[in-house]
């Protein structure tokens, strides 16, 4: 009996210790690999393949100047926005109507049609690379902004879906029945009383696909020769590149999409506590 | 006016008969309460009237205009939900001026409306909340508002109160019979809930696997069941039901005793409620099991020739379990019923 009474105090310390050592070993294995990330583009070359390394950027801008001014790095930087915000507006123009049909109406097969949009995800894309390069180039979608953005938003949609699906399913079908009774048509309750709701969310999985988008980098490979985006672009070349110039184009990648999920942390914790009131 | 008619209104779901033939006349101002166990189907003829449901057959007309066929916001019903289903992002003051916001009603006489259904539900001093920050209590009143302020013909509730507690049901349920009352609206008020039912209606419908069994007042419902569901399903505790035997004309053996009844030529169920019984020198004779005493009165269930069977007695008796009662009946609330038909017998 004792040592039942003695034991909480100590098995709380001990529970306290080791979540605090998750979180700071789940931040550190985010931050680390990013933070060596930036000393190594903020430093001189030769600083970069020197050893040890230091700890302390040099704010030696050199690396990410040489990237302002290669040329076609704008142009590429440009096509990745075209493409993503594309994809963006495709994938929710595609996948919002189905998630809100897969919460709201009972159909035949619904549960395999559930099954089949995670299916798309498991067909590996080079298997379809050559079939759809082919198919691009005879339809003239080869190089192209828009045929490179379906082919992302193909890749994004199941994602849409999903998440909207689950968005719609947590606002009650009573605020819209209210709504319906209230004076409201299908339309005018959507547009007034889900949308508002589901906005924050619906932002959210925009800007995830408009992330999925930014970081793809095969199909943009394959499909694209004079308008690359910015991953193909640096694929391409950072392949031939020295090391510090390495670390800069990671850099210029992975910030973006950082900045992305930051900008959009807090639609992502609010959307669940509103769409669940 | 707004007379609902319910003609011939049947529901299924697949191969599931929700409802079956439902006929019903809710007269202009009157308040209905529909009432039965979860899955009778209540709620589906509530949706069916509000146009959230389609009737598989049969028509609904409310003031005489047949609306079976036109959208939710054409009916000129307003509805309260069970989980009140008041809007998230928008203020009390909004939720309540919604539907008159869709009518694309002037601002003046928006805010005119709204200040003064929410000071009939005495939530003005709420008017700028959101809903996340009200009680279920508030919310339900915001609900009830939102309902009002549109003035309907005809008011819908799908089990309003379910969501509260014990003492906010009572304060409620006083408060909305009379705010009802006053906006001369016809309402119908589903619940499962008898003493609600009981305490709001001026008449009950009483619903068992998809049908009406009885629509009457509450006073009708209690003393003159239509059948032995009703019976049973009114009151708390529910009739006691004996099998009773021929024994010449009008007369009936139950339980050792003969009593005048209806004229039948086959056995019956003898029916009556716990409180109808008085201790006397000859009558049922009851050896009590449990012995309740609950202050007002004492509940004494027993059992009469093997038959579970309750009592509510005065408390001033004295009963041990053990004891034989001897309970008579009294003559004018004694109540016969068909065991084939479950139906009553007069």
């Amino acid at each position: 009996m004792t040592t039942a009474a003695t034991n909480p105090p100590d098995a709380r310390r001990a529970g306290r210790f080791v979540y605090a050592t998750a979180v700071i070993l789940l931040c550190a294995w985010v931050i680390v690999p990013l933070y060596f990330l930036l000393i190594n583009t903020l430093s001189s070359p030769e600083a970069v393949n020197s050893f040890p390394k230091s700890f302390v950027p040099e704010f030696d801008l050199e690396s990410l100047t040489f990237f302002a001014n290669f040329a076609g790095m704008l142009n590429a930087l440009k096509n990745s926005i075209l493409v993503a915000g594309l994809t963006m507006v495709m994938s929710i123009a595609i996948g919002a109507p189905a998630g809100y049909a897969l919460s709201r109406f009972d159909f035949p097969g619904k549960s395999t049609f559930r099954l089949l949009i995670l299916l798309t995800r498991a067909f590996p894309l080079p298997l379809l690379a050559l079939p759809l390069a082919v198919m691009f180039i005879r339809t003239g979608l080869d190089d192209t902004i828009f045929g490179l953005a379906l082919v992302h938003t193909t890749l994004a949609v199941p994602f849409a879906v999903l998440i909207t699906f689950s968005l719609f399913s947590g606002i009650p079908i009573e605020l819209e029945e209210a709504a319906w009774t209230l004076g409201c048509t299908r339309l005018t309750a959507f547009t007034k009383v889900v949308l508002p709701l589901i906005l924050p969310g619906i932002t959210a999985s925009a800007i995830f696909a408009f992330v999925i988008s930014w970081n793809e980098v095969f199909a943009a490979a394959v499909l694209t020769i004079e308008n690359r985006t910015l991953t193909a672009f640096l694929l391409q070349n950072l392949d031939t590149s020295p090391l510090h110039l390495k670390f800069a184009g990671g850099f210029i990648l992975v910030v973006p999409a950082l900045i992305f999920i930051f900008a959009v942390r807090k639609y992502l914790f609010a959307m669940w506590g509103i769409a669940n009131r | 006016m707004a007379e609902i008619q319910i003609k011939s209104v049947a529901k299924t779901f697949g191969t599931y008969q929700a409802l079956h033939d439902i006929n019903l006349t809710i007269a202009d101002q009157e308040f209905m309460v529909l009432l039965g166990a979860s899955g009778c189907g209540k709620t589906t003829l509530l949706r069916i009237i509000a146009g959230l449901e389609t009737a598989s057959t049969g028509e609904v007309w409310i003031g005489g205009r047949r609306i079976d066929h036109l959208a939710p916001k054409d009916r000129g019903i307003a509805m309260v939900f069970q989980n009140y289903a008041v809007f998230p992002h928008l203020t009390v003051f909004e939720n309540i001026g919604f539907g008159l916001r869709m009518q694309r009603m002037p601002n003046a006489q928006v805010k005119e409306r709204v200040e003064r259904t929410a000071s009939l539900m005495h939530i003005e001093q709420l008017l700028k909340r959101y809903s996340g920050e009200l009680s279920g209590g508030q919310r339900q009143r915001v609900a009830v508002a939102r309902a009002l302020a549109m003035e309907p013909d005809v008011i819908l509730m799908d089990e309003p109160l379910s969501n509260l507690d014990a003492l906010l049901r009572m304060e409620m349920r006083a408060e909305l019979k009379g705010v009802l009352a006053e906006s001369k609206t016809t309402a119908i008020y589903v619940t499962h809930d008898q003493v609600e039912a009981m305490s709001m209606a001026d008449r009950i419908s009483v619903m068992h696997q998809g049908k009406i069994v009885q629509a009457a007042s509450p006073i009708e419902v209690y003393r003159n069941p239509a059948a032995e569901f009703v019976a049973g399903f009114i009151g708390n505790p529910p009739m006691n039901f004996l099998g009773a035997t021929p024994a010449g004309p009008g007369k009936w053996q139950v339980a050792g005793n003969v009593f005048d009844g209806p004229d039948a030529g086959k056995p019956l169920h003898f029916a009556i409620r716990p409180e109808d019984m008085l201790p006397a020198s000859s009558g049922l004779a009851a050896v009590a099991k449990v012995v309740e005493p609950l202050g007002a009165h004492l509940l004494v269930t027993c059992e009469v020739e093997g038959t579970l069977f309750r009592a509510v007695l005065d408390s001033d008796l004295s009963v041990k379990p053990g004891d034989t009662l001897t309970l008579a009946p009294q003559p004018d609330r004694m109540r016969w019923f068909d065991p084939e038909t479950t139906l009553a017998v007069v």
